[in-house]
């Protein structure tokens, strides 16, 4: 039912994937929409705080500290969540994780779970596990679902679904809900929706969330939302699964008082967004009215999946603190431009530029730490002050590394085109010679603009990766040395 | 076998952990190192009282929410005009809500027109046949809008306010605070209970950022402020 998720074993390269999505106007009109709503929301919001600088100040350095001293922090919240009735499971990694979901869900009895949106589930591919199991995943975010009943993939972090329009949305309910006479008015689609889960909120036992922080002092989980699809998965069913990446735990309760402000001013530009949920285990129906309040089954699965390998990593750590607000993808003029799809990854724009190489272990996505211009809007809007094109350089220094490292560097064309260059640079009489050379090259590819400019879009063969993605302007017809030689021998 | 996996598996990640960050953390250090974090953003607010309301009735509404404000005893009167207004026939009430907030001649069966039901374990399925929830707070945050729930007397269960259409709460003057790090110092010592931040009526803004209320969650939300 959902379709093939984004896998950066298999995905093409960026600059591929990018010159496709740049051809889908309806795509970047639908993006750009989004993003510029998103982020005049934001900055209003952030501007009310005068305080807005020491709060990220203090979310980077809560961040770097957890990260510091993570061991001590994930046995803190494993021995809590267990004293209030929870199970802690580890994984280390995508399969693992995939496994232990599956074999839990068999075990609560269900053959369907309700989920709430949760990128770490995307990450590992979870849903297709579950499909193959035998057990069908209902998405619940209404993005989410938009996602998975047309058999798309997500696009965004915050906001899935943000690359399609309400028409495109009516299509896939009416066709998927059996609703022909659906109307239009994002407000039909939302009840349409409302509709489609409520039966399913009602009935299905196994919920399976993601986890927005882990409270390592009191063994509770936050989950942040705003459509109550959320609270509707952690409440009524009897059995709840929770999976988070083991980067997503918080020291103390009183952390929340930093993470509440930055993250819903920053994902979607609100005070605070409409739901937040923070549960400890299960409830044993010891305080209040004495009934008994949520799932009677809790378990959490704390994911590595090479998040240990970012941590070991001294200049790329820093990866690790981001909380998932998708403020970077809004700012970026990159993403803007390719929407999310390109980056091959359910981490899209600035933050799937450098998480996902890195999840890869660096084998695969290589080309993502390139997809930026190094402009640092992202840098300037991250809650957490994640320094990413500082992050982003360094990557490009390892994928350099790991390219031209044993045998294959012994052929590396770029090196080798490098090394000619040198030896050009070296001579003058070389150096002159590559001019008339590179001039006459040139001719047949030059193109005239409206100013009469001339300008090259396309280059041949190796130079080809050069103008795909940049014009390379004309060679000026006199050199700078004809002209000053021109001018002694014309006495001027 | 399968159990030898898993502590397999926790103990290859903290080896791991431990790997990346050269050794086994000491809680002392870690506790210097939390007690080190600058913390130069505000606390506490500044406004006077009336400020302070004024700001909450703003942010709310802002949220689309309908606030009003109601003296001691004019609680149940007031609670008992929206519900004529929102056309509530029946209304689902935890154990413990103060009874002085119910409309005059309230009985645990009906009052008047309004049928009310008290929550004592009714199942989803019996809540999402009410017509709303009226519930009280633990506290209040003026600054974002938000009122806070626990699992506590007066307030109840998650599902009980979550999946009626409509949400009526009841909010005492003296539990609104200003900024966010101030409700969370009230409510570290309750950390451990079921808490749920509310800010607004359910809401989305999937289709075309385009903010659309109650899809999930209750459509419509009213405020009573009693000073």
């Amino acid at each position: 039912m959902s379709g093939v998720g984004l896998d950066p074993k298999t995905a093409p390269t960026f600059p591929m994937a990018a010159k496709a999505m740049l051809g889908d106007t309806q795509l970047r009109k639908n993006v750009r929409h989004a993003t510029d709503v998103i982020q005049e929301k934001r900055a209003r919001v952030v501007g009310e705080m005068p305080d807005w600088q020491e709060l990220r100040e203090a979310g980077r350095q809560i961040r770097r500290h957890t990260m510091e001293y993570l061991d001590f922090y994930l046995e803190e919240f494993e021995a809590n969540c267990t004293r209030a009735g929870g199970v802690v499971h580890w994984a280390r990694d995508a399969e693992e994780a995939r496994g232990i979901v599956v074999g839990l869900v068999k075990a609560s009895g269900s053959d369907q779970v309700i989920k709430i949106k949760s990128m770490t589930t995307e990450e590992i591919q979870l849903n297709s596990a579950l499909e193959a199991a035998g057990i069908h995943p209902y998405e619940t975010d209404l993005a989410e679902l938009i996602i998975q009943l047309g058999e798309d993939r997500p696009s965004h972090i915050v906001v899935p679904a943000l690359h399609k329009n309400r028409q495109q949305i009516r299509e896939i309910f009416q066709r998927e809900m059996k609703l022909p006479e659906l109307g239009e008015r994002p407000q039909d689609l939302a009840d349409a929706a409302r509709m489609f889960l409520r039966e399913k909120f009602l009935r299905v036992k196994t919920a399976v969330s993601g986890a927005n922080f882990l409270i390592a002092e009191t063994g509770g989980v936050c989950v942040v939302e705003s459509e109550g699809n959320g609270r509707m998965c952690l409440t009524l069913p009897e059995t709840l699964i929770t999976i988070a990446g083991i980067d997503k735990v918080l020291p103390r309760f009183q952390d929340l008082e930093v993470m509440l402000q930055l993250l819903p001013r920053s994902a979607t530009g609100e005070r605070m967004n409409p739901y937040n949920s923070i549960w400890t285990g299960v409830d044993a129906a010891s305080s209040g009215d004495g009934l008994r309040d949520g799932p009677r089954v809790f378990h959490v699965v704390l994911t590595d999946n090479a998040r240990t390998e970012i941590l070991a990593d001294e200049e790329g750590r820093q990866t690790l603190n981001c909380i998932r607000c998708g403020a970077c993808q809004n700012a970026c003029p990159v993403y803007r431009q390719t929407g999310g799809h390109a980056y091959g990854s359910v981490y899209a724009g600035p933050i799937g530029a450098i998480l996902t190489p890195q999840l890869q272990e660096m084998h695969h996505a290589q080309s993502l730490p390139y997809a930026s211009s190094l402009c640092g809007a992202c840098y300037e809007v991250c809650p957490v002050k994640i320094n990413i094109p500082e992050v982003l350089i360094h990557l490009r220094n390892k994928v350099v590394k790991q390219n031209t490292a044993g045998v294959a560097g012994l052929f590396d064309v770029e090196a080798g085109a490098m090394k000619a260059m040198a030896m050009i640079f070296r001579s003058e009489r070389r150096f002159r010679a590559a001019q008339r050379l590179g001039r006459v090259a040139e001719r047949p590819l030059v193109r005239r603009d409206g100013q009469g400019e001339g300008w090259i879009g396309w280059l041949p063969g190796l130079l080809g990766g050069w103008t795909q993605a940049r014009d390379l302007e004309e060679m000026p017809k006199e050199t700078f040395r004809d002209w000053w030689e021109r001018r002694g021998r014309d006495g001027n | 076998m399968a159990t030898d996996m898993v502590t397999n598996s926790r103990a290859e990640v903290l080896r791991r952990v431990r790997a990346a960050r050269g050794g086994t953390s000491d809680g002392v250090a870690v506790r210097a190192g939390w007690d080190g974090i600058a913390r130069e953003y505000r606390r506490k607010g500044t406004r006077e009282r009336e400020g302070l309301l004024a700001l909450l009735e703003d942010r709310l509404r802002d949220y689309d929410a309908r606030v009003v404000r109601a003296a001691g005893e004019g609680v149940g009167q007031s609670v008992a005009k929206r519900l004529v207004e929102r056309g509530v026939r029946r209304m689902v009430v935890p154990v413990g809500l103060p009874v002085e907030w119910m409309p005059v001649g309230w009985l645990p069966a009906s009052a008047g027109e309004v049928e009310f039901v008290v929550d004592e374990g009714l199942s989803s399925e019996e809540l999402d046949d009410v017509d709303g929830v009226m519930t009280g707070a633990t506290l209040a945050i003026a600054e974002t809008g938000t009122f806070v729930l626990q699992n506590v007397a007066g307030q109840g269960r998650r599902a009980a306010t979550l999946v009626p259409d409509y949400h009526l709460c009841v909010v005492r003057a003296e539990d609104v605070v200003e900024t966010v790090p101030e409700a969370m110092g009230r409510l570290q010592e309750t950390a451990g209970l079921a808490t749920t931040f509310v800010s607004g009526p359910s809401a989305t803004a999937d289709i075309e950022m385009t903010r659309i209320k109650g899809v999930h969650g209750p459509r419509s939300l009213d405020v009573i402020l009693i000073v």
